[in-house]
């Protein structure tokens, strides 16, 4: 048997990044790979998401939705707290596969840890934002009328491209805090932590479709992600004017909801709020017929 | 009225001589049906043909009036924004709802082209004496079926009193006068790949001008091993008589994609005589609806959703 601690004998395990759907990690149907570099060495041969993993994806989490939205708020808000202490555990690891991919150490530990935090601060929110929200209005008749939001449906997100990890779990979060259920196009030049965050999410009891994370190239999936007549809002976060002009054509076939969030400096309290939580709810109002 | 049944009934085979099943080799069989590649334009000819093949079932015990005309209603108007797309085959109800449909389709001057099916021989378990069921199958033929779907009675079958259901089927047979007869042998109750051989060898000599997988009641239901062995047996039985025996999968086929690998086996195994309403069928009811959400998305480009399609 090799020397564990001869680095000559032992042989690296390196892990195969795949795709996150249904509480599964399959690879992409299509077989297609990117090698993904850093400078001239090749760190990982990525999926290349297809439509059709799309599909599959988007299946998953209208089949999820029921059971997720159905949940206590206050039960979805423990999951994304225990979303949080699983990151914490496994900080180092994503600090190093940060620095793998490019960032700098001081700036890959700032990332971990603000991703850890913003869980927590929108497992806070997820009991508290429909008061926030909600509202009792005045009308002149004999109703009490009152205003609550609900979960969309299914939110497919273009995370952003320039915050491979924060940016990923920033948007999620907010997405899932309300009850929705997600499919999450990674960042194309920083994807691996986007995988090892699906794993994160695996570990920590989040019901198989409520999340679910592909990686591929953005000019493909956009039109999947925009198009798909199952899907109920799309969030946009990079900016492209002509890509956003593609998304909105698409988004008209069934009225979703398009949701942009551009210049945003996620590492700051910018990038979170209970607003964030607010871009994919309905609203809905009750005239509740009262005596007198 | 004229009795089929003398003509299509033969005697009771040597159930002890039918051949026996290789469970391996059907399952390695199936799994290549399910690596076809059907693209475009075939995939498309596919999907409406199983769509046309669809007997669109509601058979529970919550069904009212209302509910079967609005599957009649259904039957006849799939998904109008699309046009050219054939209607389902038929309509299959419980007897007392034969009437209900009968009339529903026949206001709409649909008599011919979307047939009534009944379930009847007490669906689904088949635990009432004969004279019972031979009375419930008239009742229903007299309401206006155009096919009955009766239950064999497999406590009789496993116990191994073959010459028992081959004398019920066909008297059933005999009492269905014009109707045809689908024979369920719910194959999820016999147990063996060679139970299911011997079952359908069963039926067809008593007379069955269809066998069925499952009354849909039973998990598991229509399976694809099951199916390609009642196929194959349907393929020995006409070599060996020269009648055509049709085939219904029901019960569990629900996605386009399944419906279209069971007719790439349909196609490999009988061949393109079976690949007709009039001798094949998915007993479903939510399979239409992924039918057209499928053709939607051929002639759209873009992935459906379950919420522009009507519920039943």
């Amino acid at each position: 048997m090799a020397d564990l601690k001869d680095k000559n004998t032992r042989l690296a395990v390196g892990k195969t990044y795949k795709l996150y759907i249904d509480g599964k990690f399959p690879r992409t149907e299509s077989g297609r790979y990117y090698p993904l570099h850093n400078k001239d060495e090749i760190i990982a041969n990525v999926c290349l998401g297809s439509r059709k993993d799309t599909r599959e994806a988007v299946v998953a989490a209208r089949k999820a939705f029921a059971g997720w939205s159905g949940t206590s708020a206050y039960l979805r808000g423990q999951i994304l707290y225990r979303i949080a202490e699983m990151l914490e555990g496994r900080s180092e690891q994503f600090v190093a596969e940060l620095v793998k991919q490019g960032l700098t150490k001081a700036k890959a530990r700032t990332e971990v840890a603000v991703s850890i935090d913003r869980l927590v601060y929108y497992a806070g929110w997820t009991d508290k934002f429909q008061q926030v929200f909600s509202s009792v209005n005045p009308v002149s008749s004999a109703h009490f009328n009152f205003t609550v939001p609900e979960p969309t449906g299914v939110v497919t997100i273009i995370a952003p491209e320039e915050s491979g990890l924060l940016g990923l779990v920033s948007n999620i979060a907010a997405a899932i805090a309300g009850g929705n259920t997600c499919v999450a196009l990674a960042s194309y030049s920083m994807p691996l932590s986007a995988i090892s965050f699906t794993e994160v999410l695996h570990a920590a009891d989040v019901p198989a479709g409520v999340v679910n994370v592909l990686t591929g190239s953005r000019a493909e999936l956009t039109e999947q992600f925009a198009a798909h007549m199952d899907v109920n809002a799309i969030v946009y976060c990079d900016g492209d004017a002509a890509v956003d002009r593609e998304i909105q054509l698409h988004a008209a076939n069934n009225i979703k909801r398009v949701v942009r969030r551009t210049g945003i400096d996620w590492s700051t309290e910018k990038g979170q709020g209970p607003y964030f939580i607010r871009d994919t709810q309905e609203f809905k109002t009750t005239w509740h017929p009262v005596g007198g | 009225m004229s009795t089929p049944a003398s003509t299509s009934s033969s005697p009771l085979p040597r159930l002890d001589l039918v051949s026996r099943v290789d469970q391996t080799g059907v399952e390695e069989r199936v799994a290549r049906f399910c690596k076809r590649s059907i693209k475009k334009a075939s995939k498309m000819q596919a999907l409406k043909l199983a769509l046309g093949m669809i007997d669109l079932t509601t058979l529970e015990g919550q069904d009212t009036p209302g509910k079967v005309r609005q599957l009649c209603q259904k039957a006849i108007h799939l998904h109008d924004s699309i046009p050219g797309l054939p209607h389902v085959a038929a309509v299959c109800v419980y007897p007392v709802m034969v009437g209900v449909a009968r009339k529903a389709l026949d206001d709409q001057g649909l008599a011919g082209e979307i047939k009534v099916a009944s379930v009847a021989t007490a669906f689904p378990s088949g635990m009432s004496p004969l004279h019972i069921k031979l009375e419930e199958t008239k009742i229903a033929v007299a309401e206006g079926a155009d096919e009955i779907d009766m239950v064999i009675s497999r406590g009789a079958f496993l116990r191994g009193d073959y010459g028992y259901v081959f004398d019920e089927i066909a008297a059933v047979r005999d009492a269905c006068g014009e109707a045809h007869l689908k024979v369920i042998l719910e194959t999820g109750e016999l147990g063996t790949l060679d139970q299911v051989r011997r079952a359908s060898v069963l039926a067809m000599h008593a007379g069955a001008d269809f066998i069925k997988t499952s009354t849909g009641k039973i998990q598991p239901a229509a399976t694809m091993p099951v199916t390609l062995v009642m196929l194959q047996a349907i393929r020995d039985h006409y070599y060996e008589t020269g009648r055509q025996v049709g085939m219904k999968p029901a019960g569990g086929i629900s996605k386009a994609k399944l419906a279209i690998q069971y007719l790439v086996m349909l196609r490999e195994t009988l061949g393109q005589a079976w690949m007709a309403p009039e001798w094949f069928r998915f007993g479903a009811s939510s399979l239409a609806n992924d039918l057209i959400m499928q053709i939607q998305k051929q002639q759209t480009g873009v992935y459906q959703s379950a919420d522009y399609f009507s519920k039943d």
